[in-house]
């Protein structure tokens, strides 16, 4: 397991978790990244202002990181342009059908053990296990 | 102040993403290609990181349940407990287009910072995907509002 990073891993994982405690001691909402953009995006909302905030500081977070020189990786990702868009289509569609993602389901509703959410979470890892099975090592080199 | 407090959150989240590694696509599809598990490829920091996540979630809540929140009349909790067609179906959706490219939102956003063409583009595309269901979504609700067959004519969910 030469990819390995248990103690960056496990601090990083802490950070996510207080920002979702503080999130719901400071707002009463749930971490839900899909929720929060979704609803920022949607001409329909009326509460913008904090969605746009979290954004924000999810977005200049990465940047303080290089600023105060934590390496922050060029994102790689597989795929041909028409993988991304429909890769990023499936993503945007299904969160907002199943009402959630890793954040709002995996780490916000199963840490409340909702039934819901441990259902989703087992469905989207299951599926995405097996596209990258099914990529990798059937149709793939 | 909730708008401060919530960018101080987002900024939280975002290191804890940078910091975890899993701001990077390609560790997230290390962890997700089991068949690595034999050759040692396998990488689980992502097990690790939803561990220490569900940990600190879990306690934070416990207390956070007891008292209303610092800037807002209440705490929004999902109530809901039924296991739907859309629930299921949505998180199907979702895991294809998570296991094909390696993104789901919260990364996929933070790393709109990177300015990388193939992330705007998909952040794009993920927009377009959300907005395509509120349509959808809203123009079902109406003909059901009719008596009409259409399909899903529940209230939005709000887990997540």
């Amino acid at each position: 397991m030469a990819n390995f990073t248990p103690v960056s891993a496990a601090i990083g994982g802490a950070l996510i978790g207080l920002a979702a405690v503080l999130l719901m001691l400071f707002t009463g909402r749930i971490a839900g990244i899909s929720g929060i953009f979704g609803g920022l995006i949607n001409p329909q909302t009326d509460d913008r202002g904090w969605r746009a905030a979290f954004i924000a500081g999810l977005i200049v977070a990465p940047l303080s990181a290089v600023f105060v020189g934590y390496p922050v990786p060029m994102p790689q990702m597989p795929g041909s342009f028409v993988t991304i868009v429909a890769g990023g289509l499936l993503v945007g569609f299904g969160t907002r059908l199943g009402s959630g993602c890793t954040s709002g389901h995996g780490i916000c509703g199963i840490a409340r053990v909702s039934p819901r959410s441990i259902a989703a979470t087992c469905v989207f890892m299951a599926a995405a296990i097996a596209v990258v099975a099914l990529t990798r090592h059937v149709f793939g080199g | 102040m909730p708008i401060l407090a919530s960018l101080v959150c987002g900024f939280v989240f975002g290191w804890g993403l940078t910091i975890s590694g899993m701001i990077q696509p390609a560790k997230v599809l290390g962890f997700l290609d089991i068949f690595g598990i034999p050759s040692g490829a396998w990488d689980p920091s992502l097990a690790v990181v939803m561990t220490a996540g569900l940990a600190v979630t879990g306690i934070g809540y416990a207390l956070a349940r007891r008292r209303p929140p610092l800037f807002a009349n209440e705490s929004l909790w999902s109530t809901r407990k039924d296991i739907d067609h859309p629930l299921i179906t949505g998180a199907l959706l979702f895991g294809i287009g998570w296991g094909l490219i390696g993104l789901c939102p919260g990364p996929a956003i933070a790393n709109l910072a990177t300015l990388s063409g193939r992330v705007i583009a998909f952040v794009i595309a993920m927009a377009l995907g959300m907005l395509a269901y509120d349509l959808w979504h809203s123009r079902s609700a109406i003909l059901a509002e009719h008596g009409l067959a259409g399909g899903a004519a529940q209230a939005p969910g709000a887990d997540g």
